[in-house]
């Protein structure tokens, strides 16, 4: 029990230490912007008196972080302290006070940005391990029962095009194929219930194909068992034996995989996205905040997707140690 | 060696020889463009047809080859030698040094989706090549600095670094002449791997507009220029064409990665 409690505590400050982490970097990421983040928001032809305004507005005229290691009028480098009163404690409190500053572009609160588009990327990222899981649960039985035979081989290519066949190639292909070719569905856009269709599809392959060959490795390891052999013996058809017996043993490790999986899916989804013009954050950040050098709103979805990835992996990583007391041991 | 590392050693081969000879097979200049000829389709002048632009496909593929193995390359190459660095002195020394890499920068680095920080530093660097190499090195030495510690920890209790301990060496010669050479070789495994990643991530941040800047011929911004709708209907060699390339070389690497771990692992073979 002490050792369980241990354990969690550390996970919880490993959590934390790096959520800090994450802040701090997209807090300081602002500084990398070569020449002046308010020139590149207004552009070149802005007032002196314009930029002043915007730089007021947006705290840019502030200290960036408690010292400073900038050259003075005379050229001379020397460090300065500015206590307190700086940008990263400046955005550390807007954090705390649940909101993320303004848009540079369009002067409305980042968090009611990120919140209209949040709920499509949790769709999308939701129906993309869903069709991995549809694929992949089936594909890997036939595969694992029938070990070494053609009808295996032919899955384990069919797999591995799939892992390596990145999104932004499938995705295309597929609007070739179902939008242009035959017209089935449309090739953008979230208007209907079956435009998530192909996103869904471009996003979980993947992730089925790596699914379809743990689930294969899975069932083979099990189906050695002696419970399968009482199962047989015991007069149960092959159809109960495996998808009653072997399924439900050989899902373990793979439920956790998919647990882990949920975060890379969200970081693909960022790529999918932007081939289905879907309205999710990665959407949001490529083409409303990259694009437009809305580098307030980058830093909230930066912080947002990086922050939903990190919960997501914990998350699973304490309910799987809570599901299997095997791993706790070890 | 399994036969499928010895298709990917193949493959790779083949894009080593294409990328370095690209001058002479190329048909056509890579800017050329050819409005007269939009989206025609392969044949003998332009064996891969042509994009939007009326550009030869077949000629931006060749040195397309180029963009992806130099990114590749430096890529690996760096994260390596900070990463063996790194993973060394945290693993040979122990304490505090340990801590904070193996206790903090590991776990903070595995925490995080690496492309997203990729991403958020070209947004706020600007996209271009150099930057695009180190933020794909700032994100990759952390898996090789993790096998190299692990090796390290491993190697050190050996009696042969007792031995040399005994001897009077020194820290720095027990760990680079002693230990070092003999926990490399997971190393190449994770670099085969680092390749294959390197090569999808140049391709990733490019058709995002956040690498290599167009009109260069990298694959990944070939595919972004072939996927509007007009041009992906008129012409889908111009996608197609890429989108195998990065497949090929992704598989080939991954291939030989796979392959390598077997050979250096033998409890693996036959599995």
């Amino acid at each position: 029990m002490k050792h369980k409690l241990l354990d969690l505590s550390r996970r919880i400050l490993i959590l934390l230490l790096v959520v800090w982490t994450v802040v701090s970097l997209v807090t300081l990421l602002i500084e990398l912007v070569p020449g002046d983040p308010a020139t590149a928001t207004l552009g070149e032809e802005a007032t002196p008196a314009q930029v002043e305004q915007f730089r007021q507005k947006h705290n840019l005229d502030r200290p960036a972080f408690f010292v400073s290691y900038a050259r003075d009028e005379q050229g001379q480098r020397n460090f300065r302290w500015h206590g307190m009163n700086n940008r990263y404690i400046d955005y550390w409190s807007t954090l705390l006070h649940g909101d993320m500053g303004r848009s540079f572009r369009t002067d409305r609160p980042v968090i009611e940005l990120i919140m209209q588009r949040y709920p499509a990327t949790i769709q999308l990222a939701v129906a993309a391990l869903l069709v991995a899981v549809s694929i992949a649960i089936p594909l890997g039985v036939v595969a694992g029962k029938n070990r070494g035979t053609w009808l295996d081989n032919v899955l384990s290519v069919v797999a591995l095009i799939g892992i390596s066949m990145p999104g932004f190639v499938l995705g295309p292909l597929l609007i070739y194929v179902f939008a242009i070719q035959f017209g089935w569905l449309a090739p953008s856009g979230r208007y209907h219930w079956e435009d998530i269709i192909l996103p869904a599809v471009t996003l979980g392959a993947a992730l089925s194909a790596l699914l379809t060959r743990m689930v294969r490795s899975s069932v083979i390891e099990e189906m050695g068992e002696d419970y399968v052999r009482t199962a047989r013996a015991k007069g149960l058809s092959e159809k109960t034996v495996v998808y009653k017996h072997v399924l439900k043993n050989g899902l373990i490790p793979v439920v956790t995989i998919l647990g882990l999986q949920l975060g890379v899916l969200l970081a693909g989804a960022i790529i999918t996205e932007k081939i289905f013009n879907w309205p999710g954050l990665g959407l949001l950040l490529i083409d409303d905040g990259i694009g437009k050098r809305d580098y307030r709103l980058v830093q909230g979805c930066v912080l947002v997707i990086s922050v939903t990835y990190i919960f997501a992996n914990t998350l699973t990583d304490i309910i799987y140690r809570w599901l299997d007391p095997r791993i706790r041991v070890s | 060696m399994n036969r499928l590392s010895k298709f990917g050693l193949v493959i790779v081969g083949f894009f080593v020889v294409v990328a370095l000879f690209a001058p002479l097979i190329a048909t056509h200049d890579v800017g050329e463009t050819d409005l007269l000829n939009r989206y025609a389709v392969p044949s003998g002048a332009h064996w891969l047809g042509t994009d939007a632009t009326g550009r030869d496909v077949f000629s931006r593929v060749i040195y397309g080859a180029r963009i992806s193995l130099r990114v590749g390359l430096v890529v690996v190459f760096v994260s390596t030698f900070i990463g063996t660095i790194i993973g060394a002195l945290a693993g040979y020394y122990g304490g505090w040094i340990d801590r904070i890499v193996n206790g903090y920068l590991f776990n903070v680095f595995l925490a995080f989706p690496g492309l997203l920080l990729a991403i958020a530093m070209v947004a706020f660097l600007g996209a271009g090549l150099n930057k695009l190499i180190l933020a794909l090195c700032i994100i990759g030495w952390v898996g090789y600095a993790r096998v190299i510690r692990g090796q390290v920890l491993k190697v050190r209790e050996y009696d042969f670094v007792q031995a040399a301990r005994a001897l009077g060496a020194s820290d720095m010669r027990i760990l680079f002449v002693h230990i070092l050479p003999n926990a490399i070789q997971p190393l190449i495994v994770q670099a085969s791997l680092g390749m294959a990643g390197a090569v999808l991530s140049e391709a990733t941040l490019s058709f995002l507009g956040l690498g290599v800047p167009p009109p260069a011929p990298s694959w990944g911004v070939m595919l972004e220029e072939a996927r509007d709708l007009s041009t992906l209907q008129a012409a889908p060699h111009a996608l197609l064409v890429p989108g195998i390339a990065i497949a090929l070389s992704v598989l080939a690497f991954n291939f030989i990665g796979d392959g390598l771990r077997e050979y250096l692992d033998p409890r693996q073979r036959g599995r």
